[in-house]
């Protein structure tokens, strides 16, 4: 199994790399992580996964700066069906628009915006950093397979300042609590994303990328 | 719920190796910081520092090669700090897999620096380490000082003024070390942690002078702080990591307990 990580100048892969690798021969998968910059290696992959840190505006021209990139993810998730996995600033790509500093559109995959989080209680510090649970939607998902969530359940590794305020609430298969309900993953047809970093995210993290691997949408 | 109080083990490193060793499980190189890294990992710590105390400048390459194999064998996040001074130094640390770098020295004597680093790498990744005493005769109002040097040099610098200004300068979350306290084992200066804790929006990490689990409560509890860092009473095995988290969530602070 071939697992493309896009490389267009968003930080380290390197712990996203390691994790996808660990995650898959945990699940007895022989894997081929590759983490790259060329679309045609993309176009080629069994898996696709969209990494990001920073701003959403820097990702998006960092990823409109890689040539043919766009259009190989288009191809390769939207009309190929590849299963794809974006993680912080890579599954806020994935919506119709962010609005950090300044309004740019996104990929438009999962229709919403990327704004400023708001809790309700202002003491709460922001950047939301930290570990903190996340509630699942009732109809679950695969890649949920065997791991506890809701208050009492795993924890998951987050630093963001702005969250994804999807349009459908039936794209959104996962929130957490922070004076307020906010997206904790979304998910449609064969795509996911997780606002928290599943590569910083100790066993529910390996556990939730071993089960995407799994999973065939 | 909400975000649970972190535990932070602290690790010194210098040339590459870990000052003093970490004796808590039987590690085959008790001073590799890859090896305690991990165990650490392990163990369930909820994020790990390096500190990196190198003096010579040839020495100091050696913790971007221990940075990349803790990212490679860790997964939770990594903070590194100790004679971060320029734009290419973060940017080192953070291609390693650094997910955050703290600056020390450099924030004093030139803040406009945080705002560089702020910019061009976020302010999700920029901590700014603040050493402070608390100054003031006993009986007067509060008052604490930035010190540098590892707590030799005064500023004249206001710890909390300070703090404000490095956060709006883009710092993304504040390590207060109580330099009166470092050492000691009498537990955090809760004035000093909670005066700054409470006067910026960001996340506080509270250190310095950890000596039982009940100072790491006071310091989320009374401290404001979000988190804690803690050195020798992990590595010198007085307490597990799981046993700290335990203390504190059986005393009222939220923890994180995943097995």
């Amino acid at each position: 199994m071939t697992i493309a990580i896009i490389d267009y100048g968003s930080g380290n892969l390197r712990s996203a790399e390691k994790a996808f690798e660990r995650a898959a021969r945990a699940h007895a998968h022989t894997p081929d992580v590759i983490v790259t910059s060329d679309p045609e290696r993309v176009l080629k992959a069994d898996r696709v996964v969209l990494p990001g840190v920073g701003a959403f505006a820097d990702c998006k021209r960092g990823l409109w700066a890689v040539e043919g990139m766009p259009e190989a993810l288009e191809q390769a998730v939207r009309k190929d069906g590849k299963p794809f996995f974006g993680i912080c600033v890579g599954m806020q790509l994935m919506a119709s628009r962010g609005l950090e500093f300044e309004t740019i559109e996104g990929l438009g995959w999962v229709d919403g915006d990327v704004t400023a989080m708001e809790p309700a209680d202002k003491t709460l510090k922001i950047p939301h950093m930290g570990w903190n649970t996340i509630n699942l939607r009732p109809e679950s998902h695969p890649v949920f397979k065997g791991l506890e969530t809701g208050p009492d359940g795993l924890h998951a590794y987050f630093v963001h300042s702005f969250h994804f305020a999807c349009a459908r609430t039936e794209d959104r298969l996962a929130t957490f609590d922070y004076a307020g309900t906010f997206t904790a993953m979304v998910a449609k047809d064969n795509m996911i994303g997780t606002q928290f970093h599943p590569e910083k995210s100790q066993r529910l993290g390996l556990e939730l990328i071993a089960n995407f691997l799994d999973w065939t949408p | 719920m909400t975000l649970k109080a972190r535990v932070i083990p602290c690790l010194d490193v210098k040339d590459g190796r870990v000052v003093k060793g970490v004796n808590f499980v039987d590690l085959v190189d008790a001073g590799d910081p890859v090896e305690a890294a991990k165990a650490y990992d392990a163990a369930g710590a909820d994020e790990l520092c390096f500190l990196d105390i190198t003096a010579s400048h040839e020495g100091r390459d050696t913790i971007y090669d221990v940075v990349r194999r803790t990212a490679e064998a860790c997964f939770m996040p990594v903070t590194v700090g100790g004679g971060v001074r320029t734009v290419e130094d973060i940017r080192k640390l953070l291609i390693a897999g650094a997910d955050k770098v703290s600056i020390n020295t450099a924030a004093v004597t030139n803040p406009d620096f945080v705002r560089e680093a702020a910019e061009k790498f976020g302010a999700q990744c920029i901590v700014v380490s603040i050493d402070a005493k608390q100054v003031n005769a006993p009986g007067e109002p509060e008052k604490f000082e930035i010190f540098t040097h590892g707590g030799r040099n005064a500023t004249g610098i206001d710890a909390v003024e300070f703090a404000r200004k490095v956060v709006d300068l883009g710092a993304g979350e504040l390590l207060v070390t109580s330099m009166d306290r470092d050492g000691t084992k009498s537990g955090y200066n809760i004035a000093l942690t909670r005066a700054i804790a409470d006067a910026v929006p960001v996340p506080v990490i509270a250190s310095g002078g950890v000596g039982n689990l009940d100072h790491m409560v006071e310091g989320i509890r009374d401290g404001h702080a979000t988190a804690v860092l803690a050195a020798s009473i992990f590595h010198f095995g007085e307490h597990t990591i799981q046993e700290a988290k335990h203390f504190m969530n059986d005393a009222g602070v939220p923890m994180r307990l995943d097995a």
